[in-house]
């Protein structure tokens, strides 16, 4: 994959670029994508993917005017429009999924092929979802992966929390990224996306694990609900970053979109 | 000086064992460890403290804004602010402040200011903190990395309020008001002194300077520790170009114990002390700071290195706090060479007094409060001769204010009857 920079309307935008074949757009969640990210690497054996950041994301520039849920709708549909891409597959992760999924509502004839991954943007009062900007560093790999040990090693390779240098820098990456998701997901990762689903036209699928702790199944049903003819695939032993541990079937799931 | 008594009014029931049984005194705190029958004492010892301030000849009584806290029972410290105007009499009235992210519209603010001010004959000083990361983010549900710019349109919101003799329209990103027009505004015009609270923003430097506010740092670590921080603003203000170094332009808050001697401070309120630092300051890691809440500029400035993730206040001991200057404990002159200390190496003219610690009894409490006002006090009056006329950052009372308890006695409303 190669990082590389757009100009948008708004911001310049990076992205990473790789692969051939269908375009398909990846929008990544609030923890941002990995250098060398391999659920990336497995979409580019099948599609050219393009997977743009979010202003504050890895080095990319900030962008204070994209403030509420339209803002970010359609600065991502600017995006779109800035790679010259028409129709593609369209594939969020979590937050990445909320986007898309608010992408293909408010133009739902620009959209026909939808992948949510464990998408964020509806609140269950039976499941409340865990305040993700309270949660503290080593509490993540519990809340995010099936296998917690695999998972805590992944997010804590190259941690150092007494280098007060690295924390500073471990600080700032997080009020770049973090602070740029609670716009959207703060205090409540909700911003009425519930009365919009009706509108997407988009064939869909929804992929979830069946360990997800972050966004539990339910909200699965919730989404099958509201999208009319949308497919749910539930991959077993995998929680929320079910791309990083079943990868190939969360790239299996997407290609049922043809 | 500018001498105010700040009582942060602490819950001072919380269990022996509440920092192993609890993650934290703050937004999560556990609803059953207040009891509001209790309460109803514990409400009324504090504002009979702040008013015995008042008759000891402190320059300011003062209140601020937290919530679901149980080191600070004040939501809204305008309605202590508000218990306050009626029964002390000289006092400044240092509401310290309200988080103006927090009220919508903010024009509440420019109203509830104003209703302490005239309610007060012009003692209001009115604080404008943008609100700790727990009381903004976590407990009013402010998005993080938009609260500053929510903040600065209310400030801009209740001055435009307060300033303005007609009607206007407010187009601004977070209100829309076709119809400002507050009534009644403040005596003190064109508005009251205004402080700032900050915790080490380098922004909130700048804007103190730019405006004229006093930058007000309230931290419980003590001066040792503030020095760099305050330095830091020093150095912004000569940098900015601000016309004067007047100490008034900023403030700290500083625990102080006053006994006859420093063995009898110890014996007195290390408990307290350490009720305070142990239970009252237990906030979850978790809470302090969302992501978004501090600037990039903030945070790239170190000034929070006090948020390594090794700190504790619950491993000091009374000798550290004291050693440490966190709290200033000790016989009257131990206490005013402390105090020198504090007021000249971080030059700040306004002192908020932190006299009341964690669960200190009325009774210890008055006997601290009367030796400092009499024995160290009188000491450090005159510690800045050169700006004692600087004005700018207190309030200015209107000459004859009305009494409360005035009204007429029986004789001569029979009489007005009679007519």
């Amino acid at each position: 994959m190669e990082l590389k920079t757009i100009a948008a309307p708004r911001v310049p935008v990076r992205y990473y670029e790789g692969g051939s074949g269908t375009p398909l757009v990846f929008l990544h969640g609030a923890g941002g994508i990995m250098p060398n990210d391999p659920f990336l690497a497995a979409l580019a054996k099948k599609y050219h993917v393009y997977a743009p950041l979010l202003p504050g994301y890895g080095d990319s520039e900030e962008c204070p005017e994209i403030r509420d849920m339209l803002d970010f709708t359609l600065h991502s549909w600017d995006v779109v429009d800035a790679l010259g891409l028409k129709n593609p597959v369209l594939a969020g992760h979590s937050m990445g999924g909320m986007i898309a999924a608010e992408m293909a509502a408010i133009a739902p004839h620009d959209i026909s092929r939808l992948a949510l991954i464990c998408p964020a943007g509806l609140w269950l009062d039976d499941h409340p979802i865990p305040d993700l900007f309270s949660t503290l560093p080593f509490e993540f790999p519990q809340l995010l992966f099936h296998n917690v040990e695999q998972g805590t090693a992944l997010l804590t390779a190259g941690m150092a929390v007494d280098d007060p240098e690295w924390l500073k820098g471990f600080l700032v990456t997080n009020a770049r990224q973090l602070g740029m998701a609670g716009r959207i997901l703060f205090p409540i990762p909700d911003r009425g996306l519930a009365g919009r689903l009706y509108r997407i036209k988009a064939k869909t699928v929804l992929i979830w694990g069946d360990g997800d702790r972050l966004i539990v199944p339910a909200y699965a049903h919730a989404f099958r609900k509201g999208i009319a003819g949308s497919e749910l695939v539930v991959i077993p032993e995998a929680g929320h970053m079910v791309t990083m541990e079943k990868t190939e079937q969360v790239v299996q799931a997407i290609a049922r979109l043809g | 000086m500018k001498f105010t008594w700040f009582n942060l009014m602490p819950w001072p029931h919380l269990p022996d064992d509440f920092r192993e049984k609890n993650r934290s005194v703050w937004v999560d705190i556990d609803q059953k460890l207040f009891d509001p029958v209790k309460s109803n004492a514990v409400y009324n010892t504090y504002l009979d403290l702040l008013e015995y301030a008042d008759g000891l000849g402190f320059d300011g009584v003062g209140c601020n804004e937290h919530h679901q806290n149980g080191y600070g029972l004040m939501p809204s410290p305008n309605l202590i602010a508000a218990a306050l105007t009626r029964r002390t009499k000289d006092a400044a009235i240092v509401v310290l402040g309200n988080s103006i992210a927090l009220y919508n519209p903010p024009v509440r603010v420019a109203e509830e200011f104003a209703m302490l001010d005239c309610m007060s004959g012009g003692r209001l000083v009115a604080g404008f903190p943008v609100g700790t990361s727990m009381d903004t983010n976590f407990c009013y549900g402010q998005i993080p990395s938009l609260t500053r710019e929510k903040y600065a349109e209310a400030h801009d919101l209740i001055m435009r309020a307060w300033h303005e003799r007609e009607p206007f329209a407010f187009n601004g990103r977070y209100n829309k008001l076709r119809h400002v027009n507050i009534w009644p505004r403040p005596i003190q015009a064109p508005n009251p002194p205004i402080h700032i609270p900050g915790g080490g923003s380098v922004e909130t430097y700048d804007f103190c300077i730019d405006n004229t506010y006093s930058y007000s740092y309230l931290s419980f670590t003590g001066y040792i520790r503030a020095k760099a921080l305050l330095d830091g603003y020093w150095r912004r203000v000569e940098e900015r170009g601000a016309p004067d170094k007047s100490p008034y332009r900023a403030g700290f808050a500083q625990t102080i114990c006053v006994a006859d001697t420093d063995e009898e401070a110890q014996r007195l309120y290390e408990e307290h002390v350490l009720y305070f630092y142990n239970r009252c300051l237990h906030v979850y890691p978790g809470f302090a700071d969302a992501p978004g809440y501090r600037t990039i500029k903030t945070i790239q400035s170190g000034a929070l290195s006090q948020y390594a993730p090794n700190f504790s206040f619950a491993t000091l001991t009374w000798k550290d706090l004291v050693e440490g200057g966190h709290v200033i404990a000790g016989s009257p002159e131990t206490v005013r060479q402390r105090m020198e200390d504090l007021i000249t190496g971080l030059h700040v003219g306004n002192i908020f007094c932190l006299m009341h610690v964690g669960n200190m009894p009325a009774e210890k409490c008055m006997y601290s409060t009367k030796l400092f006002a009499e024995k160290v006090m009188p000491k450090l009056r005159n510690m800045f001769p050169e700006y004692k006329d600087d004005s700018r950052f207190w309030c200015h009372p209107i000459g004859s204010r009305a009494k409360p308890g005035s009204l007429p006695d029986a004789r001569e409303l029979a009489a007005a009857g009679g007519r």
